[in-house]
């Protein structure tokens, strides 16, 4: 049976739901204010709100100081292509655990999970000197390679959570089928899992694009992405508030822009199996 | 085509063994059913033929060749799930084509067996949808027409109709039955009903606890059951086994007589009883009785005039009247 609400606790709760939201959102709104205000207004007290001289100086500046669409580039390149790399790795790891599990089965996932928790730079120096002798400092392939590996985990464990909604004896099906393991992955598995693989690949696009600890440390100048491109304009001193404001809504619009389209998927993504 | 030969198969899942070692032949072209409770181990049993499970011992043999080590794809059986696990994301056309694009069928091909199977199951009209718009009954067609289309050396089915509604279920049951007529190809049948069981096989296969109790003809099996447990599962109403006294009378430890073998009076007999509940069925009567020895069930003619709480006699045909030893076992 429905519960009855009352139009007034309706009304409260929209309110309180609103506030939450627009505080979160605040910090991105004020981000782009801010890129629109000269450097005397970004930093006016009281601040100025919607009330200052708009200006597209700060984006003018900012592209012309700075390459943006090399960054944007390697950004793109990055996250797509650690994204990719993580799938073809993270689907037949998923697809053995959640239907061949083993006796380690669990232990294997909390252990990688276990990885995550560890901080990453405890283990700066170590990658740092690989990432020399192997000659993959400041290269976008290099960047490719860190990212699949931090985030391999979190695919994992996503795409073994779709996968255990799958039921098995459609896959038995696939078997007594005359399917091989390949068959069986490419024409049954995989065309099921499209919804979860397509959640994944968004948070994982996310994730890549949004990473700054790896990303600022192993790059210099050719294969920096955008958030080395934000990190340049971010300077102990000097005005320089409009214009790291302006680099940094340039960095998160196209992944802002893609959250917006996929925001559905993402949410299915994000509460699969709690919510059905 | 189509004989299954299982040697001292045995399985275990860890330390618990769940098929003791098993021997059994399956005929060609005879209609095979594997009935037991539920947790006897007829689906493991079949999963094994399948070679979706590993056997934990002893061989299997299909065709005479040692099929032990293959896999399900390369034993030539098809399957019918209890779930009919269809593909999705498929339409019906694809998923009756499946099993022949994985064999690496032509195009022109696959089509014309795909629309020969359509035709065959009533599905010409469903070609294009996908089995979410298809109602349970279609599903389990797709199901055996994705069975069919490999021409496999035998069909295995896991309970195939227990997701259907009653109608439905006898209606599959029959259809399932003038198939095997039509292909006279080996079918192994697992279920739980032993209506369905004594309706559809030439040969019933009785598992209890991973063992086969008994193997036989429906008929054979309902005449002459074996011991006890085969007694008490086939028939329905169940066959009335009594012990003590009224047994130790004809030297046996237990006495079993089916419904329809006792005479029923309503003022002279061997056992008295009085009637707890009548039910009516319009051609039969099933009286359930308590006696002096125990609850009985008892089949009288649609015309009697008993209802709960008369008394009424009983005596045992005793032509009918089968006895076991204590361990359970027939006594000739």
């Amino acid at each position: 049976m429905a519960r009855a609400v009352s139009t007034r606790r309706k009304a409260i709760v929209t309110v309180i739901a609103w506030g939450i939201g627009l505080a979160i959102f605040f910090p991105i709104l004020w981000t782009i204010l801010t890129s629109f205000k000269t450097e005397a207004d970004a930093i006016a007290s009281p601040p100025k709100f919607l009330f200052f001289d708009w200006t597209f100086e700060n984006y003018v500046t900012v592209q012309e100081r700075s390459d943006y669409f090399r960054h944007f580039w390697n950004s793109v390149v990055m996250s797509v292509g650690s994204t990719v790399l993580a799938l073809i790795i993270a689907i037949p790891a998923a697809w053995s655990m959640a239907f061949i599990p083993g006796r380690w089965t669990k232990d294997v996932l909390m252990w990688m999970l276990s990885t995550k928790m560890m901080p990453a730079v405890g283990v700066l120096v170590p990658m740092y000197l690989m990432f020399r002798d192997l000659g993959l400092l400041d290269t976008v392939s290099g960047l490719v390679i860190i990212l699949t590996l931090i985030n391999l985990p979190i695919v994992v464990w996503m795409l073994y959570t779709y996968f255990k909604e799958i039921p098995g004896e459609i896959l038995e099906a696939a078997r007594m089928d005359g399917a091989n393991l390949r068959s069986e992955i490419i024409y049954v598995l995989t065309p099921m899992a499209v919804p979860g693989i397509a959640s994944t690949m968004l948070l994982n696009i996310i994730l890549a694009w949004n990473e700054a600890f790896w990303t600022l440390n192993l790059t210099a100048a050719k294969a920096a992405p955008l958030t080395a491109f934000i990190a340049s304009y971010s300077s102990p001193e000097g005005l320089f508030y409009a214009k790291l404001s302006a680099a940094s809504t340039m960095a998160i619009a196209p992944i802002l822009i893609m959250g917006w389209f996929s925001q559905k998927q993402l949410v299915r993504g994000l509460t699969f199996g709690a919510v059905k | 085509m189509g004989q299954i030969e299982l040697q001292k198969v045995t399985k275990s899942f860890g330390e618990t063994q769940v098929i003791p070692p098993l021997d059994l032949v399956i005929g060609e072209g005879e209609f095979v059913v594997f009935v037991g409770p539920s947790g006897c181990g007829k689906s493991t049993l079949l999963r094994l033929i399948a070679g979706l499970e590993d056997i934990s011992s002893g061989t299997i043999k299909i065709d005479g060749k040692d099929a032990t080590d293959l896999g399900p794809a390369k034993r030539g059986l098809a399957m019918v799930f209890q779930s009919y696990a269809l593909y999705p994301h498929m339409s019906v056309r694809k998923n009756i084509a499946f099993p022949l694009k994985m064999a690496g069928m032509e195009k022109a091909a696959i089509d014309a067996k795909v629309e020969g199977a359509a035709k065959v199951l009533n599905l010409g009209d469903y070609l294009e949808r996908r089995p979410g718009q298809l109602s349970g009954g279609q599903r389990q067609r797709v199901a055996i027409g994705r069975a069919i289309v490999r021409e496999p050396a035998a069909f295995l089915f896991d309970e195939p109709l227990s997701n259907l509604d009653a109608a439905l279920r006898v209606n599959m049951r029959l259809e399932i039955t003038e198939l095997h007529q039509t292909l006279k190809t080996t079918m192994i049948y697992v279920t739980h009903d032993q209506v369905e069981a004594m309706t559809m096989a030439d040969k019933i296969v009785v598992l209890h606890a991973g063992r086969i109790e008994q193997v036989g003809s429906p008929l054979e099996l309902y005449r002459t059951p074996r011991n006890t447990f085969v007694a008490g599962f086939i028939g329905s109403p169940k066959m009335n086994l009594l012990t003590g006294a009224v047994a130790k009378a004809r030297g046996v430890e237990t006495i079993g007589i089916r419904p329809e073998h006792v005479a029923v009076s309503k003022d002279s007999g061997e056992w008295q009883g009085r009637v707890t509940v009548a039910e009516h069925l319009g051609s039969d009567t099933f009286l359930h009785v308590n006696s002096d020895h125990g609850g009985m069930t008892v089949r009288v003619g649609g015309q009697m005039n008993v209802g709960h709480g008369d008394t009424i006699w009983m005596t045992p045909d005793a032509n009918h009247l089968h006895r076991f030893g204590a361990d359970g076992v027939r006594i000739a």
